[in-house]
């Protein structure tokens, strides 16, 4: 059905296509450290201290209780619920910025359980939902 | 199938569907408009925020599906030659472009008031923007390579890296720790948009879809009538 030159040129398109594939795999593994936008306390506390003394930013949740807000300096702790180290934070946060929900300080690491931050970034989930429908999910809750 | 494949056959048609198009679009636009400004409630922690994902992420949507398309059609132009099919992705290729740049802006102006920031280098902000330098090559691929050979071959490869890069763009949120939040339509799994969130956001999808439509089926009868002077049908 198929003459020779479209099926030749069926077999370049997939041997074009079969190699880009596999070249992207490579490109992707060598660069996986660098596509990370951030790290959680898990990988921190894992890695070697060498690989940490740049600027890096640490993600995860805010753990719930533990703001404290003392003139302009903020201090809180980010977990991912195994790990967890303490951030201090001078200047004003994001409106999205709260217990509970995600956030990523950008900043230096003093040692493994203490994370000193120039920037402070609020992460937002994926649920979207009205006001009134939140309320009554944590009334349910309680 | 010969007979669908002739151009003025098809000319006739897409005229009909256009018109169909016209007739739709403007009421689909107000309603859209009318739901996503004014009946649907604001976010429990974004608050009036939340409009501006009404906007981005049918944009984001389409971009990408322009793009998807465009590779497939190429591909297949590539390995049956099928002439009509290049004023296709030449009408296609322009409003995914525009509309990728405006789910970048609009991301943009969302991630101000809620992230705190206009711009981050994470996998998916990145992603999309190189989606935008594919959409432009693609579009200089057959606007200065006058050659149509050449050309086909050239635009061919651009939509095959740009393929890949499509695959990543959905993927990245999930592979790696990004500031952008992972998807909140799942057609397989859960929907986490709350349903008085997801009308307005359907009817916005609906409208942008007629929106390209429309622009696509002038933008190829303009093709298929400059084709036409030149002969070359």
């Amino acid at each position: 059905m198929l003459n020779i030159k479209t099926k030749n040129r069926i077999l370049i398109f997939l041997s074009i296509f079969v190699l880009s594939i596999i070249l992207t795999i490579f490109l992707l593994k060598t660069l996986r450290n660098n596509v990370l936008y951030f790290y959680s306390p898990s990988e921190v506390s894992k890695s070697d201290e060498n690989s940490l003394k740049n600027n890096i930013r640490l993600g995860g949740m805010v753990k719930p209780g533990s703001v404290e807000t003392d003139n302009n300096e903020i201090k809180f702790i980010i977990t991912d619920y195994q790990k967890e180290i303490i951030v201090i934070y001078q200047g004003t946060v994001p409106a999205l910025f709260a217990e509970g929900k995600g956030v990523v300080a950008e900043g230096k690491l003093q040692d493994k359980k203490f994370f000193l931050a120039k920037r402070i970034l609020a992460k937002h989930d994926e649920n979207y939902m009205p006001p009134g429908l939140k309320e009554s999910m944590n009334q349910n809750v309680k | 199938m010969i007979k669908y494949l002739n151009p003025s056959y098809i000319f006739n048609l897409t005229g009909k569907i256009l018109n169909l198009v016209k007739f739709f679009i403007i009421p689909i636009v107000i309603v859209g408009i009318i739901f996503s400004l004014f009946l649907s409630p604001e976010d429990y922690i974004q608050g009036d925020a939340v409009r501006i994902m009404y906007v981005h992420v049918p944009a984001a949507w389409i971009s990408l599906l322009c793009f998807g398309t465009l590779s497939l059609l190429c591909i297949i132009n590539f390995i049956f030659k099928i002439k009509s099919m290049s004023l296709v992705f030449k009408s296609l290729a322009p409003i995914g472009l525009t509309f990728n740049i405006i789910a970048i802006l609009t991301g943009s102006l969302w991630g101000q008031p809620t992230w705190g920031t206009w711009w981050e280098w994470d996998a998916r902000l990145t992603s999309m923007l190189i989606l935008m330098f594919f959409y432009i090559a693609f579009i200089l691929s057959y606007k200065f390579i006058k050659d149509p050979i050449n050309s086909s071959k050239i635009s061919t490869l651009i939509s095959l890296a740009g393929l890949i890069n499509l695959v990543i763009i959905k993927y990245s949120v999930i592979w790696w720790s990004t500031l952008h939040q992972p998807a909140s339509v799942n057609l397989a799994g859960e929907t986490t948009i709350h349903i008085s969130m997801l009308i307005p956001l359907s009817v916005m999808l609906l409208a942008f879809l007629l929106y390209s439509a429309l622009i696509f089926l002038m933008k190829y009868r303009i093709e298929t009538i400059r084709v036409k002077r030149k002969g070359l049908k």
